[in-house]
């Protein structure tokens, strides 16, 4: 048995806040061997990301660590600055889950390599650069010779979680730290950098320790997984022990909120609201992002047609940039389109006015991807959800307090709730927030834009019950825009998959999950990770051999 | 809309059934606001002190607004010229304050509480004067530049286009006059007018900086999602700038308007110093310590008062908005005092 890079024993951290010591992680105790990878796996809050930060001694200030983390057999916990400085980097590497803002804008990605090399090596800024070019082409960044000397907006979110990990390989560090390294990007970019994590972790033999909430991702790379739970861990075992025969309850629970293709039942739209008029028509639209001084006009959907009929869920997938979140806003009039014909309710909202526009959105509701943002955070709640029924001039003062009361308590919120502000309320919480405002005014078609993105899988899964339910209560259309395929697969009677802006592919469930045609299809359907390694497996060779 | 009959667990188990069920009675951000704005002990404080002092300082030597007057309780007027104290003063320094703090003999305002000038004028009602036309100027301005700079500013940012570029160029412009020469110009010929007419004209030249921040603040601010989730929720413009933009800028327009109040304050003393802001006899607070500074060493008292005064009014603003952008900011909270925090220190270590 080799030696372990990383061995933490009874790790515990706690944070003093509001006069009280909270517990982040509890007796935490691990080990990583070189060539290994563990998977620390949990919900946000679950300190997963506290232990990580520990481990580089990234702490603030107000937090309180005991216990031992040993980094190849020297003590890292209470180390001299120096000597923390000495082991950053070189020992261990850590890889930040958003790359946009891990790199440092204002500097090439090459400056940046360099700068790590020459912090700890004695080398000359020829050698060094060479050694950048030579790493940047073993993250298979195309061009090296050039992409070196790029700044990261040059670059694709891939690209940069490349230059990243390319930042983090330079010093052949024993222990990579990856925190949710693939949260930030598509599928088909995730599995290409799983890949790319795989590859060289065979080559330089150095331990992983990998930090995600995504039982796809860990199903495609770990060897052991901790889950964690408030601080505690509650489960450790091999990938095939986890995954196969769960112990913990809330292991279980969480894999269970994992959506997965196609185990559920198909939903089928009845036939006499199939024959009813479409709530919402899009037909052979084009969306134009108009010039800007020197930047040309972009086009970002091109001939786009969609209907979706009274009381039909209809999931729209596609990576980031493939436009369908301008689908979702041009359909409420938040962006002009160019050309074809977009009817909400029967009316087109093409050419409408200002004071049409505002008519039509009496019966659309919108639910915004972050919900950190879309929610004014100056405003408590309750006077977000009241205000479209306020400005609508439905309801005021008492009988508009009665009725966001009921909307809270339709979105299983406590009414206490509406003083407070968004930023006071959890994820998942703000995000019902989100729908109670949207179905404020009883819409008829809502448009939810990656309403999920930003929760757990647990709260996800929830959200999705709450908005199934609601669903089948208020009987609204809903254009429901994802990347995800497993939640769009739980919702939808229908998908559209989109690419480049244009519409590939639009079929039932089984049509597109079953027997996808489209070529962009099946290896969006191949490269969404699924939380079994033997079956991950499986697919992995078969993206690769398809190469 | 029905209550669903079923409720998840998660939220029965986080959230106990009273707290749930709980009456809450729905405030808006206004109400909310002005209420942490109560809460906060030193804007209280200081408004408090900002109101007694200016009802003090103006009832002193009378006002006369719209005809009402009122004729104020001290004795002397600034322009009386009563006979330099010698009782009690030493033979080389005659017109000392009389104001003593200390009980016992001569306890009390005294005849000259705040001393005489070199004249003999009664120096606590010059202070008093020159105080009233300090807050005078010091409020007129700030609120003109606030509500200019604001409005400019919000314009500018939310719209952009050609109406940003014109606005912002119109701005250029005003920043490049030089405020002390225009505002000297114009009381040399509108001297007649007043100080108020004064103050209002320069306001309208001072907000060139604040309406920079707020288009900054506005530019940023409405990419944001809230701003898109009230315009499909059917808020016209008006609404989304003014109960949606505005109340998440107030940070940088509170700190910028406290700023151009106090720099109010040395704009009209330094025109005062030449002679062109508040003419004599009347007098402000930055004329008379400027009068006087040669006096620091000898007669200190006419430089103490209405420095002491300039203080109290400037810190009295500066809490003010300090008190009012924590009432907006939703994220402020309380701290804990170090002393609660040591002897938490001292609970955990023992453990």
């Amino acid at each position: 048995m080799s030696t372990p890079v990383l061995k933490v024993t009874e790790l515990t951290v706690e944070f003093w806040v509001d006069g009280v010591w909270y517990p982040a992680a509890v007796n935490v105790s691990f080990e990583v061997e070189a060539g290994k990878t563990l998977a620390i796996v949990g919900e946000s809050g679950s300190g997963k990301s506290t232990v990580a930060m520990s481990i580089m001694s990234l702490l603030a200030a107000n937090a309180r660590v005991t216990g031992s983390i040993k980094v190849k057999d020297q003590e890292v916990l209470g180390a001299s600055t120096s000597l923390l400085q000495k082991y950053r980097g070189k020992e261990v590497a850590y890889i930040f889950q958003e790359p946009m803002t891990a790199l440092n804008p204002v500097y090439t990605i090459g400056f940046q390599i360099i700068e790590t090399l020459r912090n700890h090596f004695d080398m000359g800024p020829q050698e060094a650069r060479n050694r950048a070019i030579e790493l940047i082409t073993m993250v298979e960044i195309p061009d090296p010779e050039r992409s070196v000397d790029k700044y990261p907006h040059q670059l694709s979110g891939g690209q940069r979680q490349r230059a990243m990990i390319a930042q983090a390989l330079a010093c052949d560090p024993a222990l990579l730290i990856a925190d949710e390294p693939t949260t930030a990007l598509d599928v088909t970019v995730q599995a290409e950098i799983l890949d790319l994590m795989r590859g060289l972790r065979s080559r330089l033999n150095s331990g992983i320790l990998l930090i995600t909430h995504d039982m796809g991702v860990v199903a495609d790379m770990a060897d052991e997984i901790m889950v964690m739970q408030s601080g505690n861990a509650v489960e450790h075992g091999t990938a095939d022990q986890i995954f196969n025969r769960p112990n913990h309850p809330y292991t279980q629970q969480l894999l269970a909120s994992v959506p997965k293709l196609g185990s559920t039942q198909m939903r089928v739209l009845e036939p006499s609201q199939a024959s009813a008029q479409p709530v919402l028509k899009l037909s052979n639209v084009t969306i134009e992002y108009p010039k800007r001084g020197r930047i040309p006009a972009f086009v970002a959907v091109e001939d786009f047609s969609l209907e979706i009929f009274p009381g039909e869920i209809v999931g729209l997938v596609g990576e980031s940039g493939s436009g369908k979140t301008t689908v979702g806003r041009a359909s409420i009039g938040l962006l002009p389109i160019k050309s074809g014909r977009l009817e909400v309710v029967g009316q087109d909202i093409s050419g409408a006015t200002n004071k049409e526009l505002r008519q039509i959105r009496r019966n659309t509701g919108i639910v915004f991807q972050d919900p950190a943002s879309s929610l004014n955070p100056r405003l408590p709640i309750g006077e977000s959800i009241g205000e479209p029924l306020y400005l609508a001039g439905i309801a005021k003062d008492k009988e508009l307090d009665k009725m966001v009361e009921d909307l809270l308590a339709s979105v299983e919120l406590p009414r206490s709730y509406r003083n407070r502000y968004p930023h006071e309320l959890s994820g998942g919480q703000r995000q019902r927030v989100g729908i109670a405002r949207a179905l404020a005014l009883t819409p008829d078609i809502l448009i939810a834009d990656e309403p999920t993105s930003a929760l757990d899988v647990s709260v996800q899964a929830r959200f999705l019950e709450l908005l199934q339910d609601l669903q089948s209560k208020l009987k609204f259309a809903c254009l429901f825009i994802s990347h995800d395929l497993g939640v769009v697969d739980i919702l939808s009677h229908r998908i559209a998959v989109m690419q480049n802006g244009r519409l590939v592919e639009v079929g039932n469930r089984d049509q597109i999950l079953k027997n996808p045609q489209d070529p962009y299809t099946q290896r969006l359907l191949s490269a969404v990770p699924v939380p079994d390694p033997a079956e991950q497996k499986i697919r992995r060779e078969a993206r690769l051999a398809s190469k | 809309m029905a209550l669903f009959s079923r409720r998840s667990k998660v939220v029965a188990e986080s959230a106990s059934s009273d707290i749930f069920n709980k009456e809450t009675e729905g405030l808006s951000q206004g109400q909310i606001v002005l209420k942490r704005f109560f809460r906060h002990r030193g804007a209280m404080v200081s408004l408090i002190v900002l109101f007694s002092l200016v009802t003090f300082v103006f009832s002193t030597l009378g006002f006369k607004i719209f005809g009402i007057g009122y004729g104020g309780w001290w004795k002397y007027k600034i322009t009386d010229l009563p006979v330099l104290r010698t009782n009690g003063c030493s033979i080389e320094l005659p017109g000392c304050p009389s104001l003593s703090l200390i009980p016992g003999k001569g306890f009390g305002l005294g005849d000259h509480p705040f001393g005489q000038d070199d004249l003999g004028r009664d120096y606590f009602s010059l202070v008093m004067r020159g105080a009233e036309r300090s807050i005078e100027v010091m409020v007129v301005i700030g609120l003109v530049a606030a509500a200019v700079g604001i409005f400019i500013g919000a314009i500018a940012g939310f719209y952009r286009g050609w109406i940003d570029a014109v606005l912002m160029r119109i701005n250029d412009f005003i920043i490049t006059i030089p405020i002390i020469v225009l505002g000297g110009v114009v009381s040399y010929h509108f001297g007649n007018k007043g100080i108020l007419f004064l103050a209002f004209f320069l306001g309208i030249l001072s907000w060139g900086g604040l309406s920079r921040l707020v288009r900054g603040e506005f530019l940023t601010l409405r990419e944001r999602e809230f701003v898109d989730a009230a315009r499909v929720a059917g808020a016209s413009n008006r609404r989304i700038i003014f109960k949606h933009i505005l109340p998440n800028a107030i940070g940088v327009i509170i700190v910028s308007v406290t700023l151009i109040m106090s720099g109010a304050i040395l704009l009209e003393s330094a025109l005062s110093y030449l002679g062109l802001g508040v003419v004599a006899p009347d007098v402000s607070l930055g004329l008379l310590i400027s009068q006087y500074q040669d006096s620091f060493t000898t007669r200190p008292w006419l430089f103490w008062y209405p420095g002491l005064l300039i203080i109290i009014i400037a810190l009295c603003v500066n809490f003010i908005g300090d008190g009012l952008r924590d009432a907006f900011d939703p994220r402020q909270r309380r701290r804990i005092s170090r002393k609660d925090r040591s002897a938490e220190r001292a609970i955990a270590t023992k453990k």
